[in-house]
């Protein structure tokens, strides 16, 4: 799927957030040269098309009293990833699971979930328990917990040039 | 203190957002509150840090390339070399983690070889090997967080 150079640079402006402001698509566009029904029917595409995930209130889970954010990361075989993501993917538990590459010897996981809670110890009791749940408590699998957040913003996926602040 | 009425703005609000003109005056509407109140609250939880903004979460890949990276910096360099990492524009998650494999983040970028030069890049300036695990697929449906209040 190919952006125009038009979409690319309200994706941009997007990064920074949608203004507080009573119209703030117009206000948007205005930083593009687009206007507001323009910026409406392109957003609409691209949530159509499935270029946007989600649009909405984006959250902070430590401010919000989740202090624990553990990577559980799982070695499951080739043959069955998929099945195991799709299970993983709709637990109740994990807020995000995706498969990666394993980079032996150095790294051999290659499904990764991320698990949210309060404070350590529910969160390792968690992960026990969605691994006895789901049959899984077999497979190899490592908890990472944050230890400290150096760095946390939305992505952005605009050129050098538009991106800079 | 959150009360009720920013719980809601939290909870009900992370996905599924207005594409109207006036957003916020249907926000408000559906809370039974005046728009100029919505924006105050979201603007307190912006500034409190609750919220990081009101925006959109792009589909990986579909714009742009991105990619998670691991390193294992020794403990004495980790603060330096953190720093370093953060201050990429392409950088936009960056935790430490207990694993010897101890810092770990986020590189997002135009292209693939965009963020392959930033992970280049940082191996070069810090002799220090860097992990690119790419997504290679996705398996959960992002409807935002789910928030337990208790």
């Amino acid at each position: 799927m190919e952006l125009s150079d038009r979409e690319h640079a309200l994706i941009a402006a997007l990064c920074d957030g949608l203004p507080l402001d009573s119209r703030p698509y117009r206000a948007l566009g205005e930083r593009v040269g687009m206007g507001e029904a323009e910026v409406l029917a392109c957003l609409e595409a691209m949530a159509r098309d499935g270029i946007i995930r989600r649009l909405g209130v984006i959250v902070r889970h430590h401010e919000l009293g989740y202090r624990a954010n553990a990577m559980v990361v799982w070695d499951i075989p080739d043959a069955e990833v998929g099945a195991v993501g799709r299970l993983l993917g709709n637990a109740p538990e994990v807020t995000l699971c995706y498969r990666r590459p394993r980079r032996p010897p150095d790294w051999t996981y290659n499904l990764f979930t991320m698990v949210h809670g309060r404070d350590r110890e529910s969160v390792a009791a968690a992960i026990e328990a969605l691994a006895d749940r789901e049959g899984l408590a077999h497979h190899p699998r490592q908890v990472l917990f944050s230890l400290r957040r150096f760095k946390q913003c939305g992505a952005r996926y605009g050129r050098r040039r538009e991106a800079a602040e | 203190m959150l009360d009720a009425a920013d719980r809601r703005l939290l909870a009900e609000f992370q996905h599924h957002f207005p594409l109207v003109p006036e957003p916020y005056a249907e926000l408000a509407g559906r809370l039974g509150m005046d728009e100029s109140e919505v924006l105050e609250r979201l603007a307190a939880l912006k500034a409190s840090g609750h919220i990081s903004r009101v925006g959109a979460v792009f589909t990986p890949h579909k714009v742009g390339a991105s990619t998670l990276a691991a390193m294992a910096v020794p403990p004495e360099w980790l603060e330096s070399i953190a720093e370093l990492v953060s201050a990429y524009p392409e950088v936009n998650h960056n935790y430490q983690r207990d694993h010897r494999l101890n810092l770990w983040f986020v590189v997002a970028a135009p292209g693939r070889d965009e963020v392959r030069a930033v992970l280049d890049d940082i191996s070069a300036r810090t002799g220090i090997a860097v992990l690119d695990l790419p997504l290679l697929e996705d398996f959960h449906i992002d409807l935002g967080f789910d928030i337990r209040w208790s």
